[in-house]
């Protein structure tokens, strides 16, 4: 299975694991990646807010520098922003053929050209469940994640809106449960699955994201999951790079690594966590791998603990949450 | 945009709301349900719920909707966009209203008034790089408007470096000449910023 990959940015740096581990499953998996060439940002959920026709040729390059390669039919986005650009950017070229027009007058000034409807965008894990299928990524399992409990969490953009299509439920999606309970997890409910991380507030408000962050960490922990499997680096760095903030603001004392749904996947194919990326995520996942069976790499810096700031006994007031139950 | 061509009156404001939202955005049929408010993940710390914002289009009030913080508090979950039972698209029409909201320099009296300079600071790396630069757009941003969550952030954004998250240089792509040219095509063909 052929398809042209569009990695994005967060995928070359701050998700490089995501990166890493996607490359490493889609070998075994059959599915073969080939980079768009010299693709460019899709302009995140920024663009859009700034100026329309540019944020649409920004997106449409990408699109028509795929719908050049031999594999231009399909096209995979694992960063759900990316995929969400590029499925919204198709849509209304076609539904608006004026904005086709306006978008192809500006692509023509680097003597590119988008036909809408040329390129079908798809997720990863679009991919992975239902042209893969759960039963060969079954046949690929030689170290079942047995005992590891998971909290299978989707965010937005994925299932939501669905600019192309969808392949899964918008309010209780439950392909990555599925696959996850193939991989041999014990997958724990987790009714806030599909919920906001929180995405550029981190940046804009802290307290708004901060809150955001907190209910998702709590009801992972209520159900007492080992870890949580995520699909997007903005809910990746969302929830593992701030949940040391989220804890000093809340009081609270959450510690929940954020894994990549295909590092879990190397993991219960018997790949080493090395080969993985693992040891690049602020949450230290070492002692849930433990529970698999698996020596984590010894992480670059700090072990999670040494991380944690003890709480200064009363400095400045701090909201105060009523008590977590 | 079809409405136009039979209107006899002055546009109102909810026609240059819908005109300046791609497709059919379908912004008329608001029932007031409130189930956009409902689901919204933010909307306790908006100044108007998505419903609200749009009783208040429908009234005219331009000033009040586009200084609010509304549209600049959305995060892009689309929770709204799928439960709305008049299949409004909400989330574009909150993107639209930043857009006119900048246009309009309205944003800078908005509680908040940092984040139409976040999504620039972003851009402008996009734009000159082709690709997002977050180590640039940190330290620019912050510093600007909150030099002491700089500071604060710093060990952080170390760690990230540490852990091989971040770049310290940004990258380029190699058809930036084509891309910068397309883009200010786009802007021409837009007619703004």
């Amino acid at each position: 299975m052929k398809y042209g990959y569009y990695p994005g940015c967060s995928l070359e740096r701050n998700a490089s694991a995501y990166h890493q581990s996607t490359l490493a499953v889609a070998e075994p998996l059959g599915i073969e990646l080939s980079e768009v060439e010299d693709w460019n940002c899709c302009g995140a959920t920024e663009y859009f807010s700034i100026n329309l026709l540019p944020a649409y040729a920004l997106v449409a390059r990408n699109l028509a520098l795929a719908s050049q390669q031999p594999e231009n039919g399909q096209l995979v986005a694992p960063c759900s922003a990316c995929f969400l650009n590029l499925t919204k950017t198709d849509r209304y070229m076609l539904d608006s053929p004026q904005l086709a027009e306006q978008v192809n007058q500006a692509l023509e000034a680097g003597g590119l050209h988008y036909k809408p409807g040329s390129v079908r965008v798809r997720h990863l894990l679009d991919i992975v469940v239902n042209d893969v299928g759960y039963d060969v990524v079954a046949a690929r399992v030689s170290r079942p994640l047995k005992g590891l409990r998971v909290a299978p969490y989707y965010g937005c953009l994925i299932v939501r809106p669905g600019y192309q299509s969808m392949f899964d439920d918008p309010e209780y999606p439950t392909t990555l449960d599925k696959l996850l309970e193939v991989l041999g997890a014990e997958v724990v409910d987790f009714p806030l699955k599909a919920h906001c991380c929180g995405g550029h507030m981190t940046q804009i408000s802290q307290p708004v994201a901060f809150e955001l962050i907190r209910r998702l960490l709590k009801n992972a922990a209520d159900y007492e999951a080992d870890v949580i499997a995520t699909l997007c680096p903005m809910c990746q760095l969302n929830l593992d790079a701030y949940q040391d903030g989220v804890n000093s603001l809340f009081k609270t004392n959450y510690y929940i690594p954020i894994l990549y749904f295909t590092q879990l996947m190397g993991l219960a194919f018997g790949m080493p966590a090395t080969k993985l990326g693992f040891g690049k995520e602020f949450v230290n996942a070492r002692a849930a791998l433990a529970k698999i069976g698996v020596e984590a790499p010894a992480s670059a810096p700090a072990e999670g603990a040494t991380r944690r700031r003890q709480a200064a006994k009363e400095a400045l007031p701090m909201p105060r949450m009523p008590k977590e139950e | 945009m079809s409405m136009a061509a039979t209107m006899v009156r002055a546009p109102t404001f909810m026609d240059e709301v819908i005109a300046a939202t791609p497709g059919e955005c379908h912004l008329e049929r608001c029932l007031q349900c409130g189930t956009c408010g409902g689901s919204c993940p933010s909307g306790p710390d908006m100044e108007y719920t998505p419903r609200a914002i749009f009783a208040m289009i429908a009234a005219g009030m331009k000033d009040q909707v586009l200084r609010s913080n509304t549209p600049w508090y959305c995060v892009s979950c689309y929770y709204c966009t799928v439960r709305c039972p008049q299949e409004i698209h909400i989330t574009d029409i909150m993107y639209t209203l930043k857009r006119m909201a900048i246009k309009e320099g309205f944003y800078a009296d908005s509680t908040a008034s940092d984040a139409p300079d976040f999504s620039k600071t972003f851009i402008d790396f996009v734009e000159s790089n082709g690709r997002s630069f977050e180590l640039g757009l940190a330290t620019r941003f912050h510093l600007r408007h909150r030099p002491l969550d700089a500071v604060r952030m710093a060990p952080m954004a170390l760690d990230m470096l540490r852990k091989g998250r971040m770049d310290l240089m940004p990258k380029q792509i190699k058809g930036i000449k084509q891309l910068q040219a397309i883009l200010a095509k786009a802007k021409e063909l837009g007619g703004a910023a």
